[in-house]
Formats: C-alpha cells, structure tokens, sequence
C-alpha cells in the first residue's frame, strides 16, 4: 500500500486521529511515538504522522507501521516505547498488538489481510487512513487535484457532466437520484449566480460516513465541489455541517486555506476564468434540515422547514436562484471518476447501482466501523465476512438499513444484494448507509418504537399527519413494549402508517414508518407475543422483565451489588444476593456486570397486568 | 461562558453584527456565536437581536427553538451529553442516560443544583463504534458502563479535572 509518506524508504508510523481514535488519547500516543523515537536517535529514518479514520474504530486507536503494513490495534499510551523499541528499533514487531480474528482468535500482522479491509473496495474512502488529511501535499502526491486540472483544461464543463452521467454515479445521500442529471438540470437552468451546496448534515443515528470521510480526506470532497462547480457554472458555494462534528469542521476549514494558496479554490482557478467560493455553515441540530429545501431555507437564516417541489432546486434554490445539492459522497466520488473515467467507475457494482456504497456498520457486530463494497454486495457478505459476524456466538436477527427511514431486514433477506433497487423491493432504502445489526437480544418492536421517537421528536410539524400520526403511532408503539397493546393496534398502526407516507411533504414523513412497517411485516409474531401475552421474546422491553439472581450460581462476587446505582440488591460476600422488586429500577446493570462464567443475574418474564400468569 | 450584564451582551451583539456585517440571512449563525460567549439564549440576548436585526423577537425566538443546539436555561459548568444514537440504544445508552439522572437528580436539560453538572441528550455523534457514548463538555467519552461513569463523575466532583 502506497502512501504519500513513505519516500524514500523512510519509516513512517501512522496514527489514526479520526474521532474514535481520538477519544481514545491518540494524539497522546503519537507524541508518546514521537518521543520514543528521538530517544531512541532513530529521527533520521522514522517518521510519525497521523491519518484521518480509517474506518476500523472498534479496534482504535490504531497505529500503522508503513512500508511494510503492519497494523497494531488498541495501542496504548504505555506500548509506544515497546513498538519503537522492539519493532522499529530491532525489527521484532510487537505481536500482542496484533488484530485478532474474532472468529479463528487468530493473529493478523498484516493491514491488507484484515478481513476487515481484505473485501473492500474503497473509492470514497481511498484516501481515508492513508493521508495526513491536514497537509495538502499528502493529498496531491495521491494525485490530488489532478482531476480538477483535467477537467479545467481538457474538459468543458458539458464533458464533466457527460462523464459523471455515463458513470451511472448516484446521489449518496440515499434517494439514489442520478448525479449528472442533477448537474444538467442546474447547468441548463436560466438564473444567475448558481450556488452549490455540499450536504453534510448527516443526521441518521447510526451513520458516521459523511463525518469521517471529510474527517479523513477533506481534500477529496472539496476537489469533488469545485468540479461541479465547473459543470454546473456555479461561482459560490456552501458546505452544510453538523455543529456536533467539529472535527470535521476544523479540517475542511483547512482545507479550503491551504486550496486556496494554491489556487485550487478562490479566484481564477489554476489561471482560468473559473471562480469559486465556499461558505462553511454549521447546522445548529435539526434532522429535518438533511432534507434539500429545508436545508436551503435554514442556509437562509430561517427555520428549516421543507417546501412542496417543483420548483426543484435546480431551477429555483437558494435565494431563488438555480442551485445544485449532493451529497459528501457523491462528491468524494467524482475527481476519481474524471481521472479514471466513467467505463471504470461503471464497471463497478451492479447493473442499476454502480460505483460502491459506504456503509457505517454498528450494533451488535464484531467490527464495527466503515465498509465500502461494490454496490450489490449481498448483506450476507458485508454482515460475517467484513463484519466478523455477531459477537458473543448470539443469533443474528435483522439487520436495519437506512436510519430511521429504512427498515428492518430479517435473515431470510440476508442474501439480497445491498442496492437501491432490491433493498427498496424489501421495504427498506439504501439510505446514506447506516447498517445497525441486531441480535437475538434485540427487541424489533422496541427498535421500530426507538426510530419513532426520533422522528416524531424531529418532525418540523409543517404536515398534520407526519406531526401528529408519528405521536399517535409511538403512543401505540410505547403501550405494546409495555404489555399494554390492544389486538387491534398492529392494523391501527399500518393504517396510519399509510396515510403518513402518502400525505407528507418530504422524505421525513414519507419514510418515517418504514422501520414500524417491515418489522410488522417480517416480525408480525414478536407484536402478537407483546400484546397477547404480554411478553418481549427477546426480553429487551423494561417494562416486561425483571431481573432475578440465580442463588445457585451467584457466587457472592458481590459485583452487582457494588454497581447496583439504587441499592436494590442485598446479599454477603461469597453468598448467593437476592434482588428486591420493589427498589429495582431495571437498569440491567446487574446483568452486565455480572461475571461472564457465572451469569448468576437471569431476566425473566414480568408478565404485567392481565398476561399469562399475573 | 460567562454571563455579562443587559448593556455587556447588548455592546457584544452589535459589535458582532455590524463588525461581520451579518444580517437577517444570518441569524443562526449569530445565534450559535452569542450562545458559544455566553452559554445559552437568554431573554436579553433574544431582545438584543431582535433591535439590531430589526426583526420581531417572536421570529429570533421561533429560529432558535426550532434548533436543538439552543439551550434558554444557564447550563452548569460541566455540560454532559448522553449520545442517543441507534448503536447507543442497542448497546444500553439509555441505562447510561437513567444512572446520570439518579447520580445527578437532574432531568434531561436541567442542571444541577449546585451549578455544577448539566445533562442533555445528543443525536448521534458518529462514534459508534464506541458505543454507548457521552461527551464530557467536548470530550467524548466511549464504551460507558456505570463502574466509569462514576470514576468519570468523581474526577469532576473532585476537582481533578475541571
């Protein structure tokens, strides 16, 4: 693996600094690197430098020993001094640090034989975990900007367009819309000036491919930018943000300086008539504003509320002038598909679907963190040979796609190739790519009634039945995880379902019921066991378990006692504790804490009000 | 995160908005400055908008509680976000959430009585790969069980860190 750093032979230990890895004391740990190498004289051939993600954050903070591609995971403040000494010093590289296969408990020395990486194929996150993503020379020795310079001047701006479209690249953000379409459309709208707009408001719960792509090559999305800037005519720009991502923030903000000393960005472009400007706008935390035509009202200063389309933003956007909205992907896409060529990018994925789709796989999975595969890649695939499967030898249950407006998938789906068309065949979306894996302990119901808290909370309130169906839909959703559901409540809520999705205005209405929809769909029985017997199958639903200690397991550790935040447990040392009902709040601390060999603290079935056995 | 006199925050937002030349288009913006002085939206700050903008207070009050980043309550000195993000629910961030509350005896949004600790919720922070997940003002803190939560807590409380 090639990276920018490694001229000449050098050494160079690289150091993951994207979010994760930071909140595990990295930047600590590189200058803990940096010293044991000047102490040990070893200045003149090792270098250290840091990265944006790479992607594999369970496993942070991660160090990367390049040429050779070694990979440490879980590095520790205290290792520095050893990886420098044994590995850098007398060429023994540090073994326990190595990753290991959570399935085969085996080491892996190597970064390109991680399964992890191994069946990947990274176009968005090329960069990502390779570069310095806060110096302009790491990005430009990866040919950076190269693209920009073809298209400035062996391109017209219809030849950019022309080549995006051929490339079959569709919009990242999850509705799938055909990009050089979009290009067209504003390039051909009558309006003068035209703005671009980078959408970073990457809301989903659960997605984090946006935040570490711009945390990790910045560059990439802003080359992307002002390419279709080029395409489209526009001579002023905005990047949309997250205020809860400032990482992301601070390194775009760097970016967008070191570009403009060198021409990349500002005034005539490398020497050409082309200007272009960006603004940097943080969102002030509404996940409606993901949405296009609120995003531009609130880019205007005003509450992000969306509006009916036509006219689409192409034709009528920001202050009413032709505008053209994408995605951080989609951007990060386009300098690889000008500089390869549309043919390469388009033999890529599936036949509808092309290039590759980012997924931000979490929940109950081994690895998790960024995947990129071909788009059409099966679940199956992503889920156990990338993820490493579900921990703890648990069942997989489903797995949920698309944030809260997708669904929840069951096994039997597994095999569905993940593209736009068959997830949407499946009642689930691509969506911006967030991937939540369930397992056997995950209760679907109590999952479709967490997506509908957050949308109803996040509902603009512009559309009655968006505002108050979703309220009345996790109304029913809260009585049935709470063993008080009503055997009509699964065609109530269908019901309701319907009229939200077909008489909201926007992609927030529209979709909102979709995880309430397929978990009836693929797991109508678990709503029948929560209202009819008033029972959680799979005992995630507070309000219908209660913990019980096993006296003849509990060995008296005296551990859930000691974590037990109201003192609702009793019991002396090496002798079995016993819970009292009336403190227990359910927490399930006591069942966390609880020695994994022993397993003394149980769940059991509380059976409220007129279940089975009450 | 001081909190200035009626004049002080008055003098601060007219600098503000005349210096940067910010108008209508850009209240959010001058919203999350003026919170980022002086900690939250206070009735002061809203009038004050309000006569340099020359827009009614209604609409700065309608912008700014349309946008969860706002707070109209002094926070404490140390501010806790509980990460409510899809892998922190399935991984039992909502127990998180309920020990703080106890610990604190706060509610989400309030503060504590000794002006110490504030707790809010967070949509997710994109880390979830450390789940579940709390930011210490802007510190964020991953794979949170209740054993750290309270060495977290006590660190704080002690003075050790601040």
């Amino acid at each position: 693996m090639a990276t920018a750093t490694n001229m000449e032979s050098k050494i160079t230990l690289l150091v993951c600094q994207g979010t994760g890895c930071v909140s595990s004391r990295s930047p600590e740990i590189r200058e803990a690197l940096e010293a044991a190498v000047e102490a040990h004289g070893l200045s003149d051939i090792v270098d250290v430098n840091f990265t944006g993600c790479h992607g594999f954050c369970e496993q942070g903070p991660l160090v990367v020993v390049e040429p050779e591609g070694i990979f440490y995971a879980h590095v520790k403040l205290e290792d520095a001094e050893e990886i420098v000494k044994e590995h850098l010093k007398e060429g023994n590289p540090v073994e326990r640090l190595f990753y290991k296969d959570p399935m085969t408990e085996e080491a892996i020395s190597y970064y390109r034989d991680i399964p992890f990486y191994k069946h990947q194929k990274r176009i968005v996150l090329r960069n990502c975990g390779h570069i310095n993503p806060e110096r302009i020379e790491e990005y430009l020795a990866v040919d950076g900007y190269k693209a920009l310079e073809k298209a400035l001047s062996e391109m017209t701006p219809d030849d950019v367009i022309e080549e995006v479209l051929r490339s079959g690249l569709r919009g990242r953000g999850g509705a799938g819309f055909p990009t050089g379409m979009k290009w067209r459309f504003c390039r051909q709208a009558k309006g003068d000036p035209k703005y671009l707009i980078c959408n970073a408001d990457e809301g989903d719960p659960g997605a984090f491919m946006d935040r570490s792509t711009l945390e990790g090559d910045p560059h990439g999305v802003l080359e992307g930018m002002v390419i279709a800037a080029y395409a489209i005519g526009a001579s002023h720009g905005y990047i949309y943000v997250r205020a809860e991502y400032p990482l992301a923030v601070s390194r775009f903000r760097m970016a967008m300086e070191s570009a403009k000393e060198n021409n990349f960005l500002g005034d005539n472009i490398l020497g050409t008539d082309f200007s272009f400007d960006i603004e940097v706008l943080e969102g002030a935390g509404a996940f409606v504003c993901g949405e296009e035509t609120a995003l531009m009202i609130s880019l205007m200063g005003k509450r992000g509320i969306p509006r009916p389309r036509p006219p689409f933003p192409a034709v009528s956007g920001v202050w009413d002038k032709p505008t053209n909205i994408n995605n951080v992907k989609s951007f990060a896409s386009v300098p690889v598909i000008i500089n390869r060529g549309a043919e390469w990018f388009s033999s890529i994925g599936s036949e509808k679907s092309k290039g590759t789709a980012v997924f931000a796989l979490t929940g109950k999975i081994a690895n998790s963190g960024l995947v990129e595969v071909p788009m059409g890649t099966p679940l199956r695939e992503i889920i156990f040979n990338i993820g490493g499967g579900i921990p703890e030898h648990k069942k997989f249950k489903a797995v949920q796609t698309g944030g809260p407006s997708g669904g929840c998938l069951p096994g039997e789906k597994l095999d569905l190739p993940a593209n736009y068309e068959a997830l949407g065949e499946a009642g689930s979306i691509m969506g911006s790519g967030g991937m939540v894996v369930m397992d056997e302990d995950t209760c679907v119901v109590d999952i479709a009634r967490y997506f509908l808290n957050f949308t109803q909370a996040e509902s603009c309130g512009k559309c009655t039945p968006c505002r108050d169906g979703t309220r009345v839909m996790l109304e029913l959703l809260t009585n049935i995880t709470a063993g008080r559901g009503k055997e009509d409540d699964i065609e109530t809520l269908k019901d309701l379902a319907i009229v939200i999705k077909d008489s909201s205005l926007c992609g927030l209405g529209q979709t909102a019921p979709n995880p309430v929809l397929t978990t009836i769909r693929y797991f109508r029985d678990e709503y029948e066991t929560h209202i009819v017997e008033k029972r959680c199958p799979s005992r995630a639903c507070m309000e219908l378990v209660n913990y019980e200690i096993d006296g003849d397991e509990c060995i008296g550790c005296t551990l859930c006692a000691k974590n037990c935040p109201v003192d609702a447990i009793a019991g002396e040392r090496k002798e079995a504790h016993i819970i009292s009902r009336d403190l227990c709040i359910k927490c399930g601390i006591c069942h966390t804490v609880c020695p994994r060999k022993v397993q003394a603290v149980k769940k059991v079935d509380s059976f409220p009000q007129g279940g089975e056995g009450s | 995160m001081v909190n200035g006199s009626a004049d002080e925050v008055d003098t601060f937002i007219r600098t503000l908005i005349s210096y940067r030349s910010m108008d209508r288009t850009k209240t959010i913006e001058i919203l999350q400055l003026v919170q980022h002085k002086y900690g939250y939206i206070s009735r002061d700050i809203v009038s004050s908008i309000s006569r340099h903008l020359r827009k009614p207070e209604i609409e700065i009050m309608g912008i700014a509680t349309f946008y969860e980043q706002f707070r109209f309550n002094k926070p404490g000195d140390h501010t806790i976000k509980v990460c409510e993000g899809t892998a922190c629910h399935v991984k039992g961030g909502a127990a998180i959430g309920q020990v703080l509350e106890r610990e604190l005896d706060v509610g989400h949004g309030e503060t504590t009585k000794d002006g110490m600790f504030s707790l809010e919720r967070v949509a997710c922070l994109g880390c979830c790969a450390l789940a579940p997940v709390l930011v210490m003002d802007e510190n964020i803190h991953g794979q949170m069980d209740t054993s750290r939560l309270t060495k977290l807590l006590g660190k704080y409380k002690k003075g050790e860190v601040s």
